[in-house]
């Protein structure tokens, strides 16, 4: 009795988070189904209207921003790539930066490990002048590399792995090399197919980083050619349906990298198990 | 020349501790040799260096002829077997056994059927799909032993492989590693902590004590004639009894009791020791002690007594009625008698 009331309770509680979290959310879709005339007159929708198809077509192929040089999909497919361009980048910089620093005699590796570390306190927006001079003298400015590399390398996903590669017991190695690895394989055979669910991990969180980038894509494009979804959620000039077509595509990228990533990650739990 | 040779072999680590201590020793083909000692003693660091994963400080190694000191550990041909087992978590059983394989060049179609050879001998076939975290302990250690047989290199090294079994299994897997040792006639090197393990596995016996070798034998020799009082005490089970005495013209005095040891031999500060079951217990003998303690194991009982303030026990049939508190009458034989010199603790 006393076990069922607790979990009541429990989901009663659950229950009204995600009320809290889906509602608003539901409301600006099912406001994007109406057309803009039905909104402005009748305000906010709980209910889907027959605008549906008519809306999201037209902000997903309408030419939008100042000049009318680029469509939603074009933002989706910039801030595609350049999410997953950091995304891929840090995980293969980090890992590779934590097996130097824990599998090979580097002096003063906890120095650097540390000096690599602070960097976490310098983060983009303190150096975007610098960042955007260094880019721009490089010829990088309106180009997806430009976007992307400023911001691949990551401290915290390169503590995480030097973490837990610091936890693979010392034995495995050993009898690696006795089984006549060298450390291009170790690194090969062993680190990346251990690490995988802290790939996907580290993965996940650096396509949300790199999709929410907005100081940094706006600074670097003068072309709206290179447009981010996030530059076109502050500048969509369309009605007020349009806008929350955008917004509702807009979290679809990053849901479905979630979705799709967490099967691996679950997968890797049991694995490793 | 042996197989393998250790010559003056030292390892100091950087922070000073001495880990072994000019140590030589050769080990001929197909031996089975068991390195024993107290944790600590220096022992697997011995075996380490022998694999190549740990510098020589001083020394050198050689390996069937050749000179392996600076030879990297995947070309020394040696094969080792961790007290962890260090499988590899994210591979099936059979790509455990057939990376070293792969890492060598050797064709898929002869992998293949080394693998499963060597599974079959270990009688793991069975499993070759799963991963190790789906095996119990002594199947992984089964599958650490096919990772070393696979590759059927010049060397065996086990790194005390049975500690993380249950007493039946280790048992159990102890005859197997011998018999297989047998069937293949590779030389192989087995460290252990365990004393019985070492009697029972191996054609020789190191014991090792702070890094240094006390004494190499078969284990008949080891038993029956300890050089050293640690050697003495380390072997056999229950310990050997060791009494402090001062031996006078061939004479033994510990406390009240005299020991005619048949010789001329003076020595001021002396050990005589002698095994648990070598002490004669009869109703004519010449010396009387009070069983202080009576320990029932199933055919042998032990008897915890002692002689002035020094303790000792003696191992014999459970048959003969003897309780607490009942006194017995005992006789020690110099023939069976050990004795060390306390200064230098070797045998005299």
């Amino acid at each position: 009795m006393k076990k069922y009331i607790s979990s009541t309770i429990n989901h009663f509680i659950l229950s009204i988070g995600l009320l809290i979290m889906i509602v608003p959310i539901w409301i600006i879709f099912a406001s994007s189904t109406h057309s803009s005339l039905f909104i402005n007159t009748n305000g906010l929708q709980f209910f889907l209207g027959d605008n549906f198809i008519e809306n999201y077509s037209r902000v997903l192929f309408k030419q939008s921003g100042f000049f009318n040089e680029i469509t939603a999909l074009k933002m989706f497919f910039n801030s595609f790539v350049m999410a997953t361009g950091i995304a891929t980048l840090s995980v293969i910089t980090s890992l590779m930066a934590a097996y130097g620093l824990v599998y090979f005699k580097v002096k003063y590796a906890t120095i650097i490990f540390w000096l690599i570390f602070i960097t976490l306190l310098v983060p983009l927006e303190l150096r975007i002048m610098p960042s955007y001079i260094v880019m721009s003298k490089l010829n990088l400015v309106n180009t997806f590399a430009g976007l992307i590399l400023p911001i691949s390398a990551s401290a915290i996903a390169t503590f995480f792995f030097r973490q837990f590669y610091k936890s693979i017991p010392d034995e495995l190695l050993e009898a690696a090399k006795l089984d006549g690895t060298n450390s291009l394989r170790f690194f090969l055979d062993f680190l990346i197919p251990l690490s995988k669910t802290m790939i996907a991990a580290v993965f996940i969180f650096m396509f949300v980083f790199g999709y929410n980038q907005y100081l940094w894509p706006l600074i670097m494009t003068t072309s709206e050619q290179y447009w981010t979804v996030v530059m076109g959620l502050k500048t969509m000039y369309g009605s007020i349906s349009d806008r929350f077509a955008f917004v509702i595509m807009s979290m679809i990228p990053p849901i479905i990298i979630i979705i799709f990533l967490q099967k691996l990650f679950i997968q890797g739990i049991f694995q490793n198990k | 020349m042996s197989f393998l040779e250790l010559q003056n072999i030292t390892k100091i680590y950087p922070n000073g501790t001495k880990a072994v201590n000019e140590t030589s020793l050769n080990i001929e083909n197909g031996e089975f040799v068991v390195f024993v000692g107290p944790s600590g003693c220096g022992k697997s660091t011995l075996l380490r260096m022998i694999a190549g994963l740990e510098d020589i400080t001083n020394g050198e190694i050689s390996l069937d002829g050749n000179v392996i000191n600076n030879i990297d550990p995947s070309e020394r041909d040696v094969a080792m077997v961790f007290q962890n087992y260090a499988l590899y978590p994210h591979m099936s059983v059979f790509n455990n056994m057939a990376y070293g394989l792969k890492n060598r060049g050797i064709s898929k179609e002869e992998i293949n059927n080394k693998v499963n050879d060597v599974a079959k001998l270990l009688e793991i076939d069975q499993l070759l799909t799963r991963k190790p975290s789906m095996l119990s302990g002594g199947q992984r250690q089964r599958v650490a032993m096919g990772r070393a047989i696979v590759r059927n290199p010049k060397i065996f090294l086990f790194d005390e492989p049975l500690s993380n079994l249950d007493a039946k299994l280790r048992n159990q897997m102890r005859l197997e590693i011998k018999r297989l040792q047998r069937q293949m006639g590779v030389t192989s090197i087995f460290v252990t902590h365990d004393q019985t393990e070492a009697m029972t596995l191996g054609d020789r016996i190191v014991v090792i004590n702070n890094g240094v070798v006390e004494q190499v034998g078969t284990p008949k020799e080891i038993y029956s004639k300890p050089n050293t009082k640690f050697v003495a005490e380390f072997i056999g089970s229950p310990q050997m009894n060791l009494f402090n005495c001062k031996i006078e013209n061939g004479i033994a005095h510990i406390a009240d009791i005299k020991i005619n040891l048949n010789n001329s031999k003076n020595i001021e500060d002396a050990s005589l020791g002698i095994r648990p079951d070598d002490i004669l217990i009869s109703d004519n003998g010449q010396h009387t002690c009070v069983a202080n303690l009576v320990e029932y194991l199933g055919s042998d009982m032990i008897i915890y007594s002692k002689i002035g303030d020094q303790e000792f026990s003696c191992k014999l049939s459970s048959k003969i009625n003897l309780n607490s508190g009942d006194t017995f009458k005992f006789d020690i034989s110099y023939t069976l008698v050990h004795l060390f010199d306390n200064t230098s603790g070797s045998r005299v």
